[in-house]
């Protein structure tokens, strides 16, 4: 009994991480999918979005505001649009004028963005951890009486507000107009420009939008851990791009089930195996999806054409 | 007109939420408690200033590059073709080796100390400049076989008592070895996979000498690694039993920066042969290829080459040089730790590759003679270094993808009209 607990207990911390990997892998797949490049820098926008919310958080009590339900919400609103704008102006500079150019240069460009925010970052707020109290305490415990599982209230938030993201950006994809271009543009770019779509505002939306859900994911995991610092985006990055890779990059489905999946085998290894390792686990998957099925859960072949 | 002025009125107001949101308010741990602190005046005044320069550049933007065009034609810097001959370029070559041999002689020891720094990173910028450069492939974890390469004779000599010469080709094949297995899974793919898996690489070696702690020591890591000797002579005031000083054979009075100089030269050594190997390399049918292969994938394929084993190879060869660095840096340190190989250390190797101009020997040599000196001369630089590292990325990729010193080929050039 206390096994299935412990168990139950490893699934429900994997599911809570798992879904906030997943709403960042969403940023790498959906540009992906539009510009076949990996955008580096989406782990340092997802770092941003932890430091802006922790600051309005922080900003918000200091003025003597204690309605938890309106700092998060506060925090949410404007850490999304601070991030979305860092999205936005990253795209600007760094990825659009080498857009024509060969794959490496973009990768560089890239590459050079991220190591950029983060020590931008770095100097802005100092390197030392920043923490913020945990604003909802407690939770529910149930379960026997050698282990009892714990499921914190902010474990509930976490799962819901990631998946009323993911539906969000689901109804958006799916029914209008912008989501629609976007999908013409990830089928082929050159055609949808033909058609009178304007990809460039697409590439950017596609910016924006995975920026937003970076913020999101960047709320919630700083609310749930409590600590803030430069660092994190390089880590949260990695993972979050092997969720997208493992359910299959340029499908959104495929990274909300890859960043699960990710989740849950973390958890797994860290609660049976050890906690070292549990970072580990995340890069073995990759190689090995590589390995053996390079497109994918959910993702299809690609064929390349000559 | 009036479009721009959106344009223009746009972009100021971004740079003002960017700037105001990060820059102008600061987290600041207080005790236990965290607080939000504005910035200064100053701070808002430089803000403002950066707001006023983005909304006039982008509002008189096509009236500039207008300008810019019609008084720069476009002639564009390269490597001046100073070197005409095969026997002036011989003798020019044999000066500069000369003189960095007898530099030594001549310098403090501090500068030569530092100058054996710079040669080792002169070694992994030309060995990140195969695969890089040459080859066309990210590789994001180069750290890591620079760490296997020091912990092999680290490892080796604690265990097994090897010395320095006898784990300098192990430590090699062994980082050749690594390469072989992380790149075989990978390089059948597209180049993306390539840079985030090297990522995940150089982070897992990381991970594992931290923690594999019976082994590698763990994050005390490992010290009292003996450095390089020759022929047996040891460069230490007392050798260990069985072995000769380097001053007591001479029968010359001990001096520390003996052991300094030794390191120097044994580092330049080090150098010009990876320097003569991959100009070697290059012009041999290997390396011809992996150009080819960077320019042009398809075409090579039609061309009956096969495109992984040639990755692979640019990926094993780039890989061992690491691991020649690797196990020097750990010979000249005496201490390692998995600390010394961090992604920092990847990202400047880096920026040496792509500041030096990918491809070119000499730039890339220049190039990381800048990167390790700049932050020396300048101390206060230091702490922006990374920072302007990453613009230098992404500024060089935008502006001069072929990096200040490109390698140029000879060529010729269809004129049209």
């Amino acid at each position: 009994m206390d096994a299935t607990l412990y168990l139950l207990q490893q699934v429900i911390n994997g599911l809570t991480i798992g879904s906030t990997y997943a709403l960042i892998a969403i940023g790498y797949t959906m540009v992906y999918g539009i510009i076949g490049m990996i955008n580096f820098a989406h782990g340092e926008i997802y770092m941003i979005g932890t430091y802006i919310a922790f600051i309005v958080i922080t900003g918000l009590a200091m003025m003597g505001v204690d309605s938890t339900l309106f700092l998060i919400v506060a925090a949410l609103l404007v850490s999304m649009i601070v991030a979305s704008a860092h999205g936005f102006a990253v795209e600007r500079v760094a990825y659009r004028p080498v857009r024509g150019s060969k794959r490496l240069i973009a990768l560089i460009s890239a590459i050079g963005m991220s190591i950029f925010l983060q020590n931008y970052m770095r100097l802005a707020q100092g390197s030392r951890d920043k923490a913020i109290p945990n604003l909802l305490p407690g939770g529910w415990e149930f379960g026997g009486d050698g282990f009892a599982v714990n499921l914190s209230y902010m474990q509930v938030i976490i799962f819901f507000v990631t998946l009323a993201s993911m539906g969000v950006l689901a109804l958006f994809i799916s029914r209008s107009r912008l989501g629609r271009a976007c999908r013409a543009c990830s089928q082929d770019r050159g055609m949808a420009n033909l058609l009178g779509i304007n990809t460039d505002l697409v590439i950017s939306m596609t910016f924006v939008i995975g920026a937003a859900l970076a913020a999101v994911a960047g709320l919630l995991l700083g609310m749930y851990y409590g600590v803030v610092n430069p660092y994190i985006g390089f880590l949260a990055g990695l993972k979050a791009f092997t969720a997208a890779v493992l359910g299959g990059i340029g499908s959104i489905p495929g990274a909300m089930l890859g960043g699960l999946i990710l989740g849950i085998a973390e958890a797994l290894t860290g609660g049976y195996l050890s906690t070292e390792y549990k970072d580990v686990v995340a890069f073995g998957l990759l190689i090995l999806i590589l390995l053996f099925r390079p497109w994918g859960i959910l993702g299809k072949p690609e064929v390349e054409k000559i | 007109m009036s479009s721009q002025l959106v344009h223009a009125g746009f972009s100021a107001l971004l740079t003002l939420l960017l700037g105001a949101s990060v820059l102008g308010v600061e987290l600041r741990s207080e005790g236990v408690t965290t607080i939000v602190a504005v910035e200064g005046a100053l701070t808002w005044l430089w803000l403002g200033g950066a707001v006023v320069v983005v909304f006039l550049h982008q509002l008189f933007r096509p009236k500039i590059e207008a300008m810019r065009r019609q008084t720069w034609t476009g002639s564009r810097f390269s490597l001046p073709p100073l070197l005409k001959n095969h026997a002036q370029r011989r003798l020019i070559l044999a000066l500069v080796i000369g003189a960095l041999l007898l530099f030594p002689f001549m310098a403090e020891r501090s500068a030569v100390d530092l100058a054996t720094l710079t040669l080792i990173y002169v070694m992994l910028g030309l060995g990140l400049n195969v695969v890089v450069g040459l080859a066309g492939l990210l590789d994001l974890g180069y750290v890591g076989f620079y760490a296997v390469g020091a912990y092999t004779y680290a490892l080796l000599n604690s265990y097994l008592g090897f010395s320095f010469w006898e784990a300098l080709p192990l430590a090699g094949g062994m980082t050749a070895l690594f390469g072989y297995l992380l790149g075989f899974p990978v390089l059948r793919l597209r180049g993306d996979y390539l840079a985030i898996v090297t990522l995940g690489f150089g982070e897992i070696i990381r991970i594992l000498l931290n923690n594999w702690t019976d082994l590698t020591g763990g994050p005390n890591g490992i010290s009292r690694i003996p450095k390089p000797t020759l022929f047996n002579l040891e460069f230490s005031r007392r050798a260990d039993e069985g072995n000769v000083a380097f001053h007591e054979f001479f029968g010359i009075p001990y001096d520390p920066s003996y052991k300094v100089m030794y390191l120097y030269i044994l580092a330049l050594l080090l150098s010009l042969v990876t320097v003569y190997v991959i100009y070697r390399l290059m012009r041999m049918p290997i390396g011809r290829a992996w150009e080819a292969l960077r320019e042009d994938d398809i075409a090579c394929r039609s061309l009956g080459l096969n495109p992984t084993g040639i990755k692979l190879s640019a990926f094993t060869i780039g890989a061992s040089f690491a691991g020649f660095a690797g196990s020097f840096f750990a010979a000249r340190q005496g201490f390692i730790s998995p600390e010394s190989f961090t992604f920092i250390e990847s990202a400047i190797v880096l920026a040496i590759v792509v500041l030096g101009g990918m491809g070119s020997q000499l730039g890339v040599i220049l190039a990381a003679i800048a990167m390790t000196l700049l932050p020396e001369i300048a101390r206060e630089f230091n702490e922006y270094r990374m920072l302007l590292f990453g613009l230098i990325m992404v500024m060089m990729m935008v502006w001069r993808p072929q990096g200040l010193l490109p390698l140029k080929r000879p060529q010729m050039e269809l004129k049209r009209g």
